[in-house]
């Protein structure tokens, strides 16, 4: 039941999860990515100018904007929000 | 759907300009203040209302990122200040943020005769279990027998069971959380400060660079799972029970929440009761301007 509903539901899906990163700020402590409920985000392999890897949005189909990330970051430096898609509005 | 966001909605509570934070790579305090931020946009008290007071070390640096009227005070001294504060500006909502060593070393005393008079502040205190500013010395809370630069083998002293301090000095609302739970952080932090008295909040916070590296725990991620793994929701609970130790399970939740009068309270009524109409209670001097 749960696979035939998962389809259905992916198509129904009204918006889509967004992740900004300020990379600047970032310290590369990796909260964001351990703690994404939905295990979307991972760090970059690149650094930013002090040296970090910041986080990237490794699997944006499954982001669903909750800001989880936004919340655990201790550096204010990655936020999350759910943008309305415009397939739902049609 | 709400319309798409342009800036992280933590910026307008934060002083960017000084970001990036002198805390490191790891350390929990950024995520206590990114809840206290969340929190505050969640109880919608108006900024000019509320004053942030600190004390010295890692997380004394908070009322300087924080963009309200914020003070930075003497070490151990947070809590005098505040109540000072709170006692003239009785419309304020003052908040004491500062870090164990501050609160349950230098200002200890403050702290358990504040929680006594049930002054109308609420205290957040990130608890890292070391003084990281300094250099990783022993604090009070630091567990038998973890290592710190001034016990090279080992603390061999007592802890503070914080929440059961503040709870038998008489505190109105006693609650502990992790860094890791930031939304039962952020919703405790929301009704702690639209609560009046006494209110405590202690947060577990990982220390990277002092205390995890000299104990050789790892990383803050590391310590964050441990969080994650090891910690037990009790709301409720007896504050007796839920002392820390080292490694072992961390009790967490909302411990105490009661009604008390507060010390203004107790002050006006006790004035009243002895001289009657002679009594002339003390108006803020920001009561007219705030209802104007």
């Amino acid at each position: 039941m749960t696979t035939a509903a998962s389809p259905a539901a992916k198509k129904d899906k009204k918006f889509k999860g967004v992740v900004v990163v300020n990379r600047e700020n970032c310290k590369g402590c990796g909260f964001c990515v351990e703690f994404c409920p939905l295990h979307a985000l991972d760090l970059e392999k690149g650094y930013n100018a002090k040296g970090y890897h910041p986080p990237f949005l490794a699997k944006p189909e499954l982001c669903n904007g909750c800001d989880m990330c936004g919340l655990f970051c201790p550096d204010f430096s990655i936020y999350g929000y759910r943008e309305k898609l415009d397939s739902a509005a049609a | 759907m709400s319309a798409p966001v342009k800036e992280n909605p933590v910026n307008k509570y934060l002083r960017m300009e000084r970001m990036p934070s002198i805390w490191c790579p790891g350390c929990g305090i950024g995520t206590t203040v990114n809840c206290f931020a969340r929190a505050l946009d969640e109880s919608k008290i108006p900024l000019d209302n509320l004053a942030v007071v600190s004390g010295i070390g890692c997380t004394g640096r908070v009322a300087g990122y924080l963009n309200v009227d914020s003070f930075h005070t003497t070490h151990g001294r947070a809590i005098p200040f505040a109540t000072g504060l709170q006692l003239a500006r009785p419309d304020l909502k003052v908040v004491v943020y500062s870090g164990d060593g501050d609160l349950s070393a230098i200002g200890g005393n403050h702290f358990i005769h504040a929680a006594r008079r049930n002054a109308d502040l609420l205290v957040v205190m990130v608890n890292n279990f070391t003084y990281g500013m300094t250099g990783g010395q022993v604090t009070p809370t630091t567990f038998r027998p973890a290592i710190a630069s001034t016990t090279p083998y080992g603390a061999f002293e007592q802890t503070f069971n914080m929440p059961m301090l503040a709870d038998s000095c008489g505190a109105v609302y006693v609650a502990r959380w992790t860094a890791y739970h930031v939304k039962q952080l952020a919703k405790s932090m929301a009704e702690a400060i639209n609560k009046r008295g006494f209110r405590f909040i202690e947060i577990a916070a990982p220390c990277p660079t002092l205390y995890l590296r000299r104990n050789k725990l790892g990383e803050g991620l590391d310590e964050m799972k441990f969080y994650k793994e090891k910690s037990v929701i009790r709301n409720g609970v007896d504050t007796r029970e839920v002392a820390l130790d080292y490694r072992k399970e961390i009790t967490v939740g909302k411990f105490v929440d009661r009604e008390r009068p507060t010390l203004e309270d107790a002050m006006d009524q006790r004035y009243k009761e002895a001289l009657g109409a002679k009594y002339v209670p003390y108006v803020s001097p920001g009561a007219a301007k705030s209802q104007a």
